[in-house]
């Protein structure tokens, strides 16, 4: 039977396939025309290459990674890749996580982004989704509140964080050669970032809780 | 002798470069291309270039010219995927002018250092005199 966390994985796949061309349009505004389909090419790759049965969460994480780092194409793929394999490096053999677990990855995961991307928030990329996104979870987790309530409260934050990335100016990457004009237009990459989130919660809501 | 590794989102681009750099080279060179994607669309594929990595690598290190964007981004990568203990250097320089210089230095057996720095040497390079 399909282990929780390829079930899991799979429904993150599937939500951003389903977004493909919705990624791209947006893509097409300030970038290259490219995230949705690259990122689509990922994880149908991905959803082929991984292992079912496989009940070691960071042993899907790691493959996650790397898959994306080779299918990918743009600078999704290294910046995904890295992102998964961060993730994985923070729950090490493990079969469940915690919220506490989430913060950790969520903490990998922005970490590795910075580091190869050179990025910060603020300047029109995945980082505006996914830093405010644990902000909001640690704000959860101090609060006590229970597993649902903490992955709402990050999507919210995750949501606010890509409307958010529409009133900036692009400095990294191709949008950056845009300037002033790529005002207006939501971030692709936050986009995805804030698709990735809500399949996760939604997967928790139908299936876990 | 250093390595040299093409990266290019294109795999013509990467192939055109490694034609100009060999002419440059000789028969001894130890310059490889990793272009485009595996099925050969456009992209960059940390996977190949890891392995590009290896296949440039005789001992004395690989310098890297890399194109646009994620050209950089997935080297990076791909040196952090390295299982071996190879000495990588990416180069802060054009593609084309870049790996013709750092062809012709590392022809004539310099350092990677130097292979780097013929390489960086390129963008100062003025085409009309």
């Amino acid at each position: 039977m399909a282990s929780k966390m390829y079930q899991c994985m799979q429904k993150i796949g599937e939500d951003i396939i389903a977004n493909k061309e919705f990624l791209t349009d947006l893509d097409s505004a300030i970038g290259d025309a490219d995230h949705g389909i690259n990122m689509a090419r990922g994880f149908t790759e991905v959803l082929q290459q991984l292992p079912q049965e496989e009940e070691d969460i960071s042993v899907i994480l790691k493959k996650t990674g790397m898959v994306l780092l080779s299918k990918v194409g743009g600078a999704s793929g290294p910046l995904y890749g890295t992102a998964y394999m961060k993730a994985a490096g923070a729950v090490t053999g493990k079969k469940e996580i915690t919220l506490e677990d989430g913060k950790n990855m969520m903490e990998a995961v922005i970490g590795g982004i910075k580091m190869r991307g050179k990025a910060e928030r603020g300047e029109k990329t995945m980082l505006d989704a996914l830093e405010p996104a644990l902000e909001a979870l640690n704000q959860g987790i101090e609060a006590g509140e229970s597993a649902e309530d903490c992955l709402t409260r990050m999507c919210e934050a995750a949501k606010e964080g890509v409307e958010y990335t529409k009133t900036i100016r692009a400095t990294k990457g191709r949008a950056s050669y845009l300037g002033d004009r790529s005002i207006g237009h939501q971030d692709p990459g936050a986009t995805s970032s804030l698709i990735t989130l809500e399949a996760i919660r939604t997967f928790y809501l139908e299936n876990i809780k | 002798m250093v390595g040299i590794l093409i990266v290019s989102h294109s795999k013509k681009a990467a192939e055109g470069i490694f034609e100009l750099a060999v002419q440059m080279a000789g028969k001894e060179h130890r310059i490889v291309a990793v272009g485009g994607m595996e099925d050969g669309s456009i992209g960059t594929d940390s996977m190949r270039i890891c392995q590009g990595i290896q296949d440039a690598n005789d001992g004395d290190g690989v310098v890297i010219l890399a194109d646009l964007g994620s050209g950089i981004m997935s080297s990076q990568v791909a040196i952090d995927l390295l299982e071996e203990d190879i000495e990588v250097v990416i180069a802060d320089a054009p593609i084309l002018e870049g790996a013709v210089g750092a062809a012709v230095q590392a022809a004539i057996g310099g350092t990677l250092k130097e292979v780097t720095e013929a390489a960086e040497e390129a963008k100062q390079l003025s085409k009309l005199g």
